[in-house]
């Protein structure tokens, strides 16, 4: 198991650059909280405010030709896996355009061809679909690539997760394991949640290796994540990885979160990963509080610009839909009208 | 002489040698051989293509869909249809999901060993074709002979789709054919196993023998029995079903599974609706009972339908 080591070692460019891919995913989670305020979206909307460091971490250290399945606050490493602000925007507003063609909406989104697998909403479920992916690739003879998945700390209660760790595990296939643990599921907290003394105990129940991370520290995180990819990638089997951090919005923009114990908010789990990072970027001289300024700037202009374009496309037509649950036209079951 | 059981083996032994992206996974599959045996020997002559999988129906379908999704084309094996319940989700919400919302296929074949056999009890005995023939997005087969299940498992692993593929454990070593089939019924069409002009029966999978032991003793009273094998209960053959409908004027539908909702529901419904006029009495049904399937031989021998049950369900709709 390896510790957190803290800040000392991600380079510069990597760090600014998952930086300013966490900048983005903030800023674009702001937009979606303010369309879901103006009655623009249909659907929940889930944030991932709090989260955007160990999510970032885990899209960043992927590359073309891995598998990446995310989870409801996974903008950050959404967007750092190649997701854009244009297609988040399509399946939120519910566009024809979009990669869901409103088919479904908000978190679901993803683009499986391209490994960018969309989840379901039974949490855990996409744990053994990447271990089959993992599968798949290694019966093509395919090596070096990883399959990285994420859930909270409530998805770690259900079997899915446990029949998907322990099959991955049994096969030793390179699956990136990470647990957001950020103290609450929707309103439960972790006291509730489960009794072992730490969620990386898991690794150890089905022989995979474990690392803790502290989830607020955007360098901790980029190490850590940095490091379970390699030895994944290099054969060392499932990586399970164990972010702390609070989530520091409700489960949704429904959601007040008037549940959460403010000693947490206070306490070290409860700093805003965003804000962490550009202190350190400041403080290490690698730009100044204004040009990060401007990059908000910059951020938010290009999400006001797509979300207004987004806005006027069209939604899907009824009329127009084929209404095929499967790809066999011939199959189709003809029921009367 | 072929089995039932010969020929699923058959069918799964010549997708391995055929395509190289098909795969068997499933509990005690691998050198053991299944729990029925339905793989024994493929172990061996598919080095690393059929997997023992952990004791995890969840992660099994779960790991097929990621799989398919990666362009393989795998089988895998719920040891019995009953264990199925514990991979429901990834099966109804996930796998049967998947095309329409992301147009990628998924191309998966769940074999569910499924029905009842003496001593099989309440966990080792349900047919569940009616649960997931419910779900969009899903085929559903139900095979009731050794030419259909190898010809239908065969097509089954082609097919884009993800396929529920329920074969019935009472027929694997009970039902023998004199060879495999060089022809095949396509899938979705439904077979008129036996004509006859004044009564249809409408079943699929195990009934559908039972059904024609109903049929013979019902000719001893004079009566012809049209039956009518399903086939495949999703999509269901609606066609078929009412011009056989159109031609008898009455209709009884004989399943093993559950008596509430199920696939004889549907096809009444489809009659019904779409064929009113064609109908001389009302439609009826015969289904297993509204309890678990029970252990012992004696309750579950009349648990679900037999030919006895059938024939008197037919002389009471023919007196209609």
């Amino acid at each position: 198991m390896s510790s957190d080591r803290g800040r000392e070692t991600a380079p510069r460019t990597e760090y600014l650059k998952a930086y300013r891919v966490m900048l983005m995913a903030r800023v674009l989670e702001e937009k979606l909280s303010s369309l879901y305020r103006a009655g623009h979206i249909k659907g929940g909307v889930f944030l991932g405010r709090g989260q955007e460091a160990l999510s970032v971490s885990v899209g960043i250290n992927l590359r073309k030709g891995d598998i990446y399945a995310p989870l409801i606050r996974d903008q950050a490493g959404r967007m750092a896996f190649g997701d854009t602000a244009l297609d988040t925007l399509r399946t939120y507003l519910g566009s024809q355009l979009g990669s869901m063609r409103g088919r479904d909406g908000n978190i679901h989104r993803g683009r499986p061809r391209e490994g960018y697998y969309a989840m379901i909403s039974h949490l855990g479920a996409m744990i053994p679909t990447v271990t089959g992916a993992l599968l798949a690739r290694r019966f093509r003879g395919e090596t070096g690539v990883v399959g990285a998945t994420c859930i909270g700390d409530g998805g770690t209660s259900t079997g899915a997760f446990h029949e998907g760790l322990n099959a991955a595990a049994v096969e030793k296939l390179p699956l990136i394991m990470v647990v957001a643990n950020n103290q609450y599921a929707y309103s439960t907290p972790n006291d509730r949640q489960y009794a072992c003394a730490d969620l990386l105990d898991k690794a150890a129940g089905y022989g995979v290796a474990g690392h803790d991370v502290d989830g607020t520290d955007l360098g901790a995180c980029l190490e850590v994540l940095g490091k379970a990819v390699a030895a994944a990638r290099a054969g060392g089997g499932p990586q399970l990885i164990v972010g702390r951090l609070l989530r520091l919005v409700g489960h949704g923009e429904h959601d007040d979160a008037s549940y959460v114990d403010p000693a947490l908010k206070a306490s070290h789990v409860g700093r805003d990963c965003l804000k962490v990072a550009e202190d350190y970027i400041v403080e290490n001289g690698w730009a100044t509080p204004e040009e990060i300024a401007s990059w908000r700037v910059e951020a938010k202009s290009e999400v006001d610009v797509t979300a207004a374009k987004v806005l006027r496309e069209p939604a899907p037509d009824p009329n127009e839909e084929e209404w095929m649950a499967i790809s066999e036209t011939r199959l189709q079951d003809n029921f009367a009208a | 002489m072929i089995t039932y059981l010969d020929a699923i083996r058959s069918a799964m032994d010549e997708a391995l040698g055929r395509d190289p992206r098909v795969f068997l996974y499933g509990q005690d599959i691998g050198s053991f051989g299944g729990a029925f045996k339905a793989t024994k020997g493929l172990a061996k002559k598919y080095p690393g293509r059929v997997m023992d999988a952990p004791l995890s129906e969840d992660a099994i379908v779960g790991i097929a869909i990621g799989a398919a999704i990666e362009g393989m084309r795998p089988i895998v094996e719920m040891q019995f249809a009953d264990f199925s319940t514990c991979g429901f989700n990834q099966i109804v919400n996930h796998a049967a999901t998947l095309f329409y919302r992301t147009e990628v296929s998924c191309p998966i074949v769940v074999r569910l060993p499924s029905g009842g056999s003496p001593g099989g009890g309440p966990f080792h005995s349900q047919s569940m074709e009616g649960l997931y023939a419910q779900y969009p997005g899903l085929v559903v087969m139900t095979p009731g002979t050794v030419e259909d299940a190898y010809s239908m498992l065969l097509d089954a692993v082609t097919i884009d789709d993800p396929v529920i593929f329920c074969e019935h454990k009472f027929l694997y070593n009970h039902l023998r054919a004199e060879e495999l089939p060089k022809e095949t019924t396509p899938i979705g069409k439904a077979r008129i196993v036996r004509h006859g002009r004044d009564v249809t029966v409408v079943t699929y999978s195990a009934m559908v023998h039972e059904s024609l032991a109903a049929a013979d003793e019902l000719r001893e009273d004079g009566y012809q029995v049209e039956v009518v094998d399903l086939r495949t209960v999703k999509p269901l053959d609606t066609d078929t079903v009412l011009a056989s409908v159109a031609r008898t004027g009455r209709l009884l539908c004989v399943s093993e599974s559950f008596p509430w909702g199920g696939v004889s529901a549907e096809v009444i419904a489809r009659v019904t609706s779409e064929g009113f006029g064609l109908l001389d009495a009302p439609p009826q049904r015969l289904s297993a009972k509204d309890t678990p399937v029970p252990y012992h031989p004696n309750l579950w021998s009349s648990h679900r339908p037999t030919a006895n049950a059938i024939a008197s369900a037919l002389r009471r709709l023919l007196e209609m």
